[in-house]
C-alpha cells in the first residue's frame, strides 16, 4: 500500500517559510524592546565613567564655588556622593525593617487564610497600595511623620513613605510562593504533632525562602531609585547625616540636585550610573538567591 | 448469594477483644448536613495490620483521618460518635498531643525538602522544639532507620537532603519520621499507590515486621495489598463500613454481596 504524504510539498515549503518569518519577527521586536535599557546603559557609562573614583564614593557632593572653580581650571569636579549613598543605606534600610516583618505577616495571612471576607478585603487593600503613586505616599508620610512625629523633614519619613511603596511587592510574593508550597508539606508536620505557628514559622517559610526573599530584594530595588516621596519627607542634605531625625539625602535625590544646578550638571552621571549599578546588583542578587535556595519538592 | 446472613448487621462486623482504639459509631461531615461517613462502629487490635479499603469517594481517608484529627484542618468539619484511645476520648486530647501518640504516613512521600535525611528522622523533635543531646539524637537517627531497613542505604549520606532519595526511599524516611516518636499506632494513607511494584513490595514487608512493634491502620486502593499483609480488613461503601473481618475470611467468604462485588472487581 501507497502511503502519500497529506501535505503537498509545495504547502510545506510555504509552511517553513511561515515558520521562519515568524521567528525574525519575533527576535526582532524582542530586540527593539532591549534598545532602551541598552542606550541608557551607553549614555550613562559614556557620560558618567569620569567622574567614578574612588572620592566619588567617599566624599560628599560639591557646593557650586568648588565646581565652577575646577571647571574653570578644566579640572573634573571634585568630590562625590557619599552623603547620598549613606543615605540611601540608612533610609532603605529602615524602609526595609518597617516593610519585612508586616509583609511577611500579611502575606502568611493571606496565603493562609485564603478565603474570607478579610481576607479578600486585605488583599484588595494591597492591591490598590501598590496603584498609589508615589508623591502621594510622600504627602502622606509628611503629614504622619514630618509634621507630628520629627517637627521637621526626616530620614524616618523617608523611611515611612519607601516602606509603604515595597509592602505590597512583599505581602504578594510572600502569598503566591506560600501557595505553591504543597499542602502535603503541612500535614506532614502537622501529623508529628507539630502546633500550627511552628508549622507555619519552621516548615513553610524556610521551604519559601527562596521565593520570598527574592520578592524582598525586588522590593528594595524597585524603592532604592525613588526620588518623588523623599522631596517630601527627606529633603536632601549637603553633609552626611546618621541622625534618622533630620533632613538626609539620597543617591536620586542629588541627582535632582545637580540637575537643578548647571555648574553640577555633569555629576548627574555618575550619580544615576552608581544608582543603576546599586539596582542592578541587587537584582543580581536576587536571581542567585532565588537558584541557590531553591527547593526541590 | 442467600440474603439470610444480609439481615444479620453484627455478623459482618467483627468484635475486637480489648481493642486499643475503639471507633464508636462515628459520623464525620466536612460542613452542613452532608455526612461524608456515617454511624462507623470498628475496634483495632494492637499490633495488627487493619486494611481499609473501598471504592473513591467512600470515606476511607476521612476515617483515617478522623482517628488522629487530621480531618480538622478543615474548617466546618463536625463530628457525631466518637473514638477511643486506650480508653481515653480522642476529642478530649489535645489534637498536638494526641498526633504524637498516633502518627501518620502520606500518599506521596512528604520529606521536608529543607531538610537532611538525618534532621527529617527527628523532625518531630526538632519542629517541636525538643532538645536533644546529640548522642540520643543518633540513637534515634539510627534506630528509625534501621526499622525502616534505610539505615545501610543512607548512613554514608545523612546530610544529604531528604529529596535526594528515590520515591520509595523517600516514603520509608517518612515513616521512620513517623516512628521516631513511638507512636502507638500508625496511620498509613494509600502510602505505595505513588510508588513502583518493587518499592511497593519494599514497604509492604516493612509493615508486616512493624506491626510487632506498633499497630498499623492502612488505607488501600489495592486489594492484592489488603489481601498480602493486613490482618484484619474493613470494606466501606459510601460512607457506610459495610464488612469488617479476619481478611482470609473475607476475601474467601464476604458476608455482604456489596463486599463480595468489589473484591471480584464488578465495581471500585
Amino acid at each position: 500500500m501507497n502511503i502519500t504524504n497529506p501535505i503537498s510539498s509545495q504547502k510545506l515549503k510555504w509552511r517553513i517559510f511561515n515558520d521562519k518569518l515568524f521567528s525574525i519577527v519575533m527576535i526582532t521586536f524582542a530586540f527593539i524592546s532591549a534598545i532602551p535599557l541598552l542606550s541608557i546603559l551607553y549614555q550613562l557609562v559614556k557620560k558618567g565613567y569620569k567622574q567614578i573614583r574612588l572620592s566619588f564614593f567617599t566624599e560628599v557632593a560639591p557646593d557650586t564655588m568648588e565646581a565652577i572653580m575646577a571647571k574653570a581650571n578644566h579640572e573634573i569636579i571634585p568630590g562625590g556622593i557619599a552623603n547620598g549613598i549613606v543615605g540611601t543605606i540608612i533610609i532603605v534600610g529602615m524602609a526595609s525593617l518597617i516593610a519585612i516583618p508586616l509583609g511577611l505577616i500579611t502575606g502568611i495571612y493571606l496565603s493562609e487564610a485564603s478565603k474570607g471576607k478579610m481576607t479578600n478585603m486585605v488583599r484588595f487593600v494591597v492591591d490598590m497600595l501598590q496603584g498609589i503613586p508615589s508623591i502621594v505616599l510622600g504627602v502622606i508620610a509628611y503629614i504622619w511623620i514630618v509634621k507630628p512625629v520629627t517637627s521637621g523633614f526626616s530620614a524616618l519619613a523617608g523611611s515611612v513613605a519607601l516602606s509603604i511603596m515595597m509592602l505590597p511587592s512583599i505581602v504578594r510574593s510572600t502569598e503566591e510562593t506560600l501557595k505553591m508550597i504543597p499542602s502535603t508539606l503541612k500535614e506532614a508536620a502537622l501529623s508529628l504533632g507539630v502546633p500550627y505557628y511552628k508549622t507555619v514559622l519552621k516548615v513553610l517559610l524556610p521551604t519559601g525562602m527562596s521565593g520570598i526573599s527574592t520578592g524582598i530584594i525586588l522590593g528594595i530595588s524597585r524603592i532604592a531609585g525613588e526620588t518623588a516621596p523623599l522631596m517630601l519627607t527627606a529633603l536632601g542634605s549637603s553633609a552626611i547625616n546618621l541622625d534618622i531625625t533630620q533632613p538626609s539625602s539620597a543617591i536620586p535625590l542629588l541627582v535632582w540636585e545637580f540637575y537643578n544646578d548647571p555648574n553640577l550638571i555633569d555629576l548627574i552621571w555618575g550619580a544615576s550610573l552608581v544608582l543603576l549599578l546599586i539596582i542592578f546588583l541587587l537584582n543580581l542578587l536576587a536571581k542567585a538567591i532565588s537558584k541557590k535556595w531553591k527547593v526541590q519538592y | 448469594m442467600e440474603s439470610t446472613v444480609l439481615n444479620k448487621t453484627d455478623d459482618r462486623i467483627i468484635q475486637i477483644e480489648s481493642p486499643i482504639l475503639n471507633i464508636d459509631n462515628l459520623s464525620v461531615s466536612y460542613g452542613g448536613d452532608k455526612y461524608s461517613i456515617m454511624n462507623v462502629s470498628a475496634g483495632i487490635q494492637k499490633n495488627k495490620i487493619t486494611a481499609i479499603m473501598g471504592p473513591s469517594g467512600c470515606g476511607k481517608s476521612t476515617l483515617l483521618r478522623a482517628i488522629n484529627r487530621m480531618h480538622e484542618l478543615y474548617p466546618e468539619t463536625h463530628h457525631k460518635g466518637g473514638i477511643t484511645l486506650g480508653g481515653e476520648d480522642i476529642y478530649k486530647i489535645n489534637p498536638i498531643e494526641l498526633r504524637r501518640k498516633i502518627g501518620m504516613v502520606f500518599q506521596r512521600p512528604n520529606p521536608f525538602p529543607t531538610m537532611s535525611i538525618y534532621d527529617n528522622v527527628i523532625a518531630a523533635y526538632k519542629l517541636n522544639g525538643i532538645k536533644l543531646k546529640r548522642s540520643e539524637k543518633d540513637e534515634i537517627v539510627e534506630r528509625s532507620l534501621q526499622e525502616v531497613g534505610l539505615w545501610d542505604e543512607t548512613k554514608d549520606a545523612l546530610h544529604k537532603r531528604g529529596t535526594f532519595l528515590s520515591g520509595g526511599q523517600q516514603q520509608r524516611l517518612c515513616i521512620a519520621r513517623a516512628l521516631a516518636y513511638k507512636p502507638e499506632i500508625i496511620l498509613l494513607d494509600e502510602p505505595t499507590s505513588a510508588l513502583d511494584p518493587i518499592a511497593t513490595a519494599k514497604i509492604e514487608d516493612l509493615l508486616v515486621k512493624l506491626k510487632k512493634n506498633y499497630t498499623i491502620i492502612l488505607v488501600t486502593h489495592n486489594m492484592g495489598q489488603a489481601a498480602r499483609i493486613s490482618d484484619h480488613s474493613m470494606f466501606m461503601y459510601i460512607g457506610e463500613l459495610v464488612e469488617y473481618g479476619k481478611t482470609k475470611k473475607m476475601f474467601t467468604t464476604p458476608k455482604d454481596e456489596r463486599t463480595e462485588a468489589y473484591l471480584t472487581g464488578k465495581f471500585g
